[in-house]
């Protein structure tokens, strides 16, 4: 279990970058087609409020990957 | 151990405290259309861009905000004194906003010092479930703490049917005459469940005062060992941030988007996509809060047992595998195309009243279809008919669905196993909080993730899917794949990553 628990870090760690790519990547498409207010302010949101869940994200799998969370 | 002795004193006063701050939360959310109107006129574009900061993400993302305020002040100088005054910005916060003058009295005012209130309203919120969470678990004996920290859990679920409940009844009782009655509600009337608030804040700031601080904290306080900077110790040491972390991203995320699938995605999908009428789609959501409510307890109770963790994941388990049939059963019971239509009982009205200083004229057509399970359907259809003889191009469509007995039954069954999934997820959670966190930083180090589980990835969740559906504006469902993907993701993290054992001593 503690093997699985390192390896799955590793996948946290590149899940958020991924994430926020796509986030923005949509949030670009977004308002490029729907370029009001309301749009821009959604999407900002998002943004704003998922990026440091997402390094949130790759520090919980960092910590996974050295072993913090293994079982003693 | 400590002993039950006062135990339903401290549950029933906090508890009360923390329904009525979820009562002050939710009034705003469910009567955002009609404030939105009364504040917040799109024609201004200021005024449009607070509406949308005010109704879409001011509430919810400052409750992290509130929740790291409020959490340091309650593991500096006690639970009591911090949750009371949680309680006193929200009840006075709720009451403010009945009080604000509309746009057309005060201009630009009104919008701005709304957008204020509910900000305060965010953050008094953050503050509060943490302390009460806190001060329950920190008087339970240890082998019935989510027994009896399960009933702080109702306190959301009973919060959102008062409200609703206050909002229908105030609703239909202003006229004997219910499109008067609706009338003035839009005009007035809804101040009135903002005000009630006040009443049921000092009935609760009353209740508390006369509370004992938590017992572990005044024996910290006394050893003086209480935390200096409980921020810092929560959030910059390794071995607490780590547990931080994995509540978020192994229990309350999870937790936040089931919540609000289940209750508020639910009713507004019944609404929105469904076409169910107003008062139809609340009260489906209220008899399957009515249903529900008891198994949070039961779930709590269950996780004195068993342990928190399966219970938990079970709920998350359940609702990813099972979202995407509930919803399309709910699209199923309100597509008229399954019904047999009673062709004599179809009515059309047309009436035809002209516009002022103009040779052109409004018609509205309303068509009532029965069909043969009782369902009614309602279309209304307003378009302009031009002097020149022609009509307008695009008329503006209403359509709204009333279900027949057997229909509207099968949705409140529908939307309990939907609600029965967050009593799961959300029933042991609180006990499962204070657990991973040392009493002297428990309420910062518990308040931060569950507000940003709770409060974002949750309190999102009803914009998110409906964003989705704009995106794939074929795919109905398109909405469930944000609430799926999050409480899968959060299933794998909690099953894996956390442990099973019931903590079987708080005061650490």
């Amino acid at each position: 279990m503690n093997f699985l628990k390192r390896i799955l870090g590793l996948l946290w760690i590149l899940l958020a970058p991924v994430s926020i790519y796509y986030l923005i990547s949509t949030a670009g498409s977004e308002i490029s087609k729907k370029p009001v207010i309301d749009t821009k302010i959604q999407w900002g949101v998002f943004i704003v409020v998922f990026i440091p869940i997402a390094i949130g994200f790759v520090i919980f799998g960092y910590y996974a990957v050295k072993g913090e969370y293994d079982q003693k | 151990m400590a002993s039950t002795k006062g135990i339903w004193k401290i549950i029933t006063a906090s508890s009360l405290g923390t329904l009525i701050e979820w009562y002050d939360f939710y009034i705003f959310g469910s009567l955002a259309t009609v404030i939105a109107s009364q504040f917040f006129p799109k024609t201004n574009p200021t005024a449009a861009l607070l509406s949308t900061l005010g109704t879409f993400a001011a509430g919810f993302v400052v409750r992290p905000f509130g929740a790291l305020v409020f959490g340091r002040l309650g593991d500096l100088i006690g639970r009591k004194y911090t949750f009371l005054l949680t309680l006193i910005i929200m009840g006075s916060s709720t009451f403010a906003i009945g009080l604000v003058p509309r746009y057309e009295t005060i201009g630009f005012a009104a919008p701005l010092i709304v957008l204020c209130l509910r900000l305060l309203q965010g953050l008094a919120l953050g503050g509060e479930y943490g302390g009460a969470a806190t001060y329950v678990a920190e008087h339970a004996p240890d082998h019935r703490r989510g027994y009896y920290t399960s009933w702080i859990q109702t306190t959301a679920t009973l919060g959102l049917f008062i409200s609703l409940g206050v909002i229908l009844l105030t609703r239909h009782l202003l006229d004997s005459d219910l499109s008067k009655s609706i009338a003035k509600f839009n005009d007035w009337g809804w101040r009135i469940p903002f005000f009630i608030s006040i009443i049921l804040v000092i009935v609760s700031v009353y209740i508390r005062l006369r509370m004992q601080e938590s017992p572990l904290f005044a024996k910290l306080k006394t050893e003086g060992k209480t935390s200096v900077n409980p921020l810092k110790e929560s959030f910059t040491h390794k071995l607490n941030l780590k547990m931080v972390l994995l509540a978020l991203f192994g229990a309350v995320m999870g937790q936040g988007v089931v919540w609000y699938t289940g209750q508020f995605y639910a009713q507004s999908f019944i609404e929105n996509v469904c076409k169910i009428d107003f008062d139809q789609s609340r009260t489906i959501l209220i008899w399957a809060i009515l249903f529900a409510t008891p198994f949070f307890v039961v779930f709590g109770n269950w996780s004195d047992k068993i342990g928190r963790k399966w219970v938990m994941i079970a709920g998350m388990f359940l609702a990813v595998i099972s979202y995407r049939f509930l919803f399309s059963q709910l699209m199923d019971i309100s597509d008229t195309k399954n019904k047999m239509e009673i062709a004599e009982r179809k009515e059309v009205k047309t009436a035809i009243s002209p516009i002022v200083n103009s040779p052109n004229s409004i018609r509205t057509m309303l068509t009532n279809t029965f069909f043969d399970d009782g369902t009614m359907l309602s279309e209304s259809k307003k378009d302009t008919l031009y002097s020149s003889g022609n009509m307008t191009f695009k008329p503006e469509l209403k359509i709204s669905k009333t279900l027949g007995t057997g229909g509207y039954w099968k949705m409140v069954l529908i939307v309990f196993v939907m609600i029965l999934y967050v009593t799961m997820v959300y029933g042991p959670i609180a006990a499962f909080l204070v657990e991973l966190f040392p009493t002297k930083i428990r309420y910062t180090s518990m308040s931060l993730p569950y507000h940003i589980g709770n409060g974002i990835f949750g309190g999102l969740t009803p914009f998110i899917a409906t964003l989705l559906t704009t995106i794939y504006v074929n795919n109905k469902l398109a909405g469930l794949t944000y609430p799926i993907i999050i409480a899968g993701l959060c299933m794998i993290v909690g099953t894996v990553y956390i442990s099973n054992k019931i903590d079987p001593n708080l005061n650490d």
